[in-house]
């Protein structure tokens, strides 16, 4: 379900950050993730970070789906 | 019909029509198809006159006020209809216990958005309620033009065929997400300024430039995709849209991902729609460009020969979905 | 896309996916996924989004609290225009209820704190992705005594429904699993499904090539014979999910019976506040009387939530129920399938 989208942590203050969605900020509460730090993607869901995006596996599901088009290239 | 009129009939959709078409357009004799502008004869002169109300909240926000909007508003459904704007009347209703200075502010910014626009405000009226009558401040205009000799099609879209082009002058739904973000009690802050602009000049220099603008529209309450449905409705075929050409901002997107909004419905209060002959778009596009309100102008997609009275959307992947008129207001959703 | 040309390369046989998530429904229907497939993949949406599953007598909960003088009504926006008996949160609003729009939790808590001659209600609907945070929420709100804020929850969780949908659904080769309500639950919650029943998972992301490569993947799983649960949302799911958010909602919330539109009565699908949070049930504080009243018989929207029935086979679709006045959860929804026929009807 949900609307989650990807955003940014641009600051912490306490439980709370803010965190930009292409440059609007909203209020994510960080009470059910750990280590958040500044510069990190989190999911934000109805006011809330729901988990943290992983940057790696992010950039490997769009590498593994560019080799399989270039495969299909050939 | 239902008993009680709701927010949505207020939206600019499909709801809004009803209520126009069933209560008012019948009554007052008025002839369809309903454009922004009435075109009025009267002893060989050719007249546009046009009105709206402006119940903004909040009456400030980032890139304007309700005066400005006011003003652009009036000038722009003139302008639309192919006249050159000439005279404006203002009329307050205003809330017991609203503050002098905000007031002032808000004439300061009637004037001189009139003054940018080179029309004259010249009647008003003033009216004040008790507290709680109506929300801190409703202004209406009201506007004529001189009509242009030639344009009398424009708002009727009567001219326009199949391989037409469509052009918007820049990025959608700033408006509509500058106004929500100024409203206080919302927990978001965003970097999106309204395009509440008069756009006059913008229009003037196509139309003397460019012989081939088959209609206008100003994207306003219910955004492009209303517009779209209400050309579709008048014209014999279809329209095509392809969603990579659409402009939007990162943040109204973002905004929009957030909230469950679609940019396409959002209002504008700067954008004009142009249906351009084929051979001419490129020439309409580059006269545009050359103004700073046509700076980020963009062919949007086609009128198509197929797809009758319905408008399609060419999807960023390739896909394809109809976009339909809303019945009532976008509402935010989690789902 | 290059991936659609994969799936149709791949796509031998007939198969039916199902997905049950509003956030699905609305990507598929926002890029146009239908229009890449071949006609041999047909996709289904079931009863994922509280819009569609909301029962009328919540609906008639909330107007009959809404009507309450010193009550506020705090509500996610999904639900303003869900059809109850006679009435809709949107046309109590025109009448005038103290009804307003708010996008967490914690807003509503805030209209409690700055409205305490009133009490706050607020509706909560959402499944395992929605749930954490209202439980986080009502902790904090015990944490500050917050005296005037009430939950009337009619949160739900998945996989009953899905069994429902499995047992007497329409033959289904595999599910698009919600990647966020998994991003919670972790993968390992829906691995009954291939365990139990032989159809596969494919636990997917949101954007449309997310879409694409979870039902290329279900297409492969389907040509093996394979049945699993399968993480193409690698990005935000994990095996085990998120183990914070998990015991938030065993903290404060408890299983049980929920009324689903268009399902009826599902055993331990809702979500209830445990005993030591009552002082925040509506229901417990202010108990509310509605008429038990029955689904319009003529609404069919649970065969057509279930996969098992069209839209044109319903005899109220596009005469009594119609976009501008909704009976049924189908059409109340912008992407439900009565509305999205609705749509091309009027076009043909």
């Amino acid at each position: 379900m949900c609307l989650s989208i990807p955003a940014k942590v641009v600051d912490i203050n306490g439980n709370i950050a803010d965190v930009s969605v292409g440059g609007a900020i909203f209020k994510a509460g960080l009470q059910m993730v750990e280590n958040v730090e500044v510069g990190d993607y989190i999911l934000l869901h109805t006011g809330f970070a729901i988990q943290k995006i992983s940057e790696d596996e992010a950039l490997e599901t769009f590498r593994l789906l560019k080799e399989i088009e270039d495969a299909m290239k050939k | 019909m239902s008993e009680y009129v709701s927010l949505n009939h207020g939206s600019g959709g499909s709801l809004t029509g009803k209520l126009i078409r069933s209560v008012f357009v019948k009554r007052f004799g008025m002839d369809e198809p309903l454009t922004d502008s009435a075109l009025l004869k009267e002893k060989g002169l050719l007249l546009a006159f046009t009105t709206d109300s402006y119940v903004v909240d909040p009456i400030f926000f980032p890139g304007g006020d309700i005066g400005k909007l006011a003003v652009c508003g009036t000038v722009n459904d003139l302008s639309v209809s192919g006249a050159i704007p000439k005279y404006i009347s203002a009329s307050f209703i205003i809330e017991e216990g609203f503050s002098f200075h905000d007031l002032e502010l808000i004439a300061d910014s009637m004037s001189s958005e009139a003054k940018n626009a080179g029309v004259r405000i010249v009647t008003g009226d003033t009216k004040v309620v008790e507290r709680g009558k109506c929300d801190k401040l409703f202004i209406n205009t009201s506007g004529i033009g001189l009509m242009k000799t030639g344009f009398e099609n424009i708002s009727s879209a009567m001219n326009v065929k199949p391989g037409d082009k469509l052009i918007i002058n820049g990025s959608l739904g700033n408006h509509a997400i500058a106004v929500l973000s100024a409203r206080k009690e919302l927990t978001f802050s965003s970097p999106v300024t309204s395009d509440c602009a008069s756009l006059n000049h913008l229009i003037n220099n196509v139309l003397e430039e460019c012989s081939e603008i088959r209609f206008m529209r100003d994207l306003t309450r219910g955004g492009l995709a209303t517009v779209l449905n209400e050309l579709a409705d008048m014209i014999s075929s279809g329209i095509v849209i392809n969603e990579s050409s659409v402009p939007v901002e990162e943040p109204v997107k973002g905004l929009c991902e957030i909230l469950g909004f679609d940019p396409l419905y959002l209002a504008n209060e700067g954008k004009v729609l142009f249906v351009v002959g084929k051979e001419e778009h490129q020439k309409v596009l580059d006269v545009l460009r050359s103004h700073p309100l046509g700076k980020y102008s963009e062919v949007i997609g086609e009128i198509a020969d197929n797809n009758r009275n319905m408008v399609v959307l060419n999807t960023a992947i390739g896909g394809r979905r109809i976009i339909s008129m809303l019945s009532g207001m976008q509402l935010p959703r989690i789902c | 896309m290059k991936l659609s040309g994969l799936i149709k390369k791949a796509a031998v046989l007939d198969y039916t996916f199902m997905e049950v998530c509003g956030g699905h429904t609305a990507a598929i229907h926002r890029f146009g996924i239908p229009s890449l497939l071949p006609e041999n993949i047909k996709l289904i949406s079931g009863p994922g989004c509280p819009v569609c599953v909301t029962h009328t007598s919540f609906i008639d909960k909330a107007v009959g609290y809404s009507k309450i003088d010193d009550v506020i009504i705090s509500t996610f926006g999904d639900l303003m225009r869900v059809p109850g008996t006679g009435s809709s949160l949107e046309k109590e609003k025109a009448k005038g209820g103290d009804i307003r729009i708010v996008f967490s939790g914690p807003e509503a808590v805030d209209i409690a704190k700055e409205n305490i001659d009133k009490k706050v209600i607020f509706l909560g609907i959402g499944f395992e992705t929605t749930a954490p945070g209202i439980a986080v929420t009502i902790k904090e709100a015990e944490k500050v005594h917050v005296e005037n804020f009430y939950l009337l929850s009619a949160h739900k969780v998945m996989p009953p429904a899905m069994e429902v949908i499995i047992k007497e659904g329409v033959n289904l080769n595999g599910f698009i699993c919600p990647g966020h309500v998994a991003a919670i639950t972790g993968s390992d919650y829906f691995n009954f499904i291939p365990e139990k029943y032989n159809i596969g998972c494919v636990i997917t992301g949101f954007e449309p090539v997310d879409i694409l490569q979870s039902i290329y993947m279900l297409v492969n799983q389907v040509n093996m014979r394979l049945a699993e649960t399968e993480i193409q949302y690698s990005r935000a799911v994990s095996r085990q999910g998120n183990s914070i958010a998990q015991k938030n909602i065993s903290d404060v919330f408890i299983l049980c019976d929920e009324y689903w539109r268009g399902f009826g009565e599902i055993a331990s699908s809702g979500l209830k506040l445990r005993k030591e949070y009552e002082k925040f049930d509506a229901e417990e504080m202010m108990p509310i009387k509605v008429k038990k009243q029955k689904d319009n018989d003529l609404c069919i929207c649970g065969d057509i939530l279930r996969g098992l029935k069209t839209p044109h086979e319903c005899e109220l679709f596009a005469t009594a129920c119609v976009p501008e006045n909704p009976v049924g959860a189908c059409m109340v929804s912008v992407e439900g399938a009565c509305n999205t026929f609705y749509k091309f009807r009027m076009n043909e």
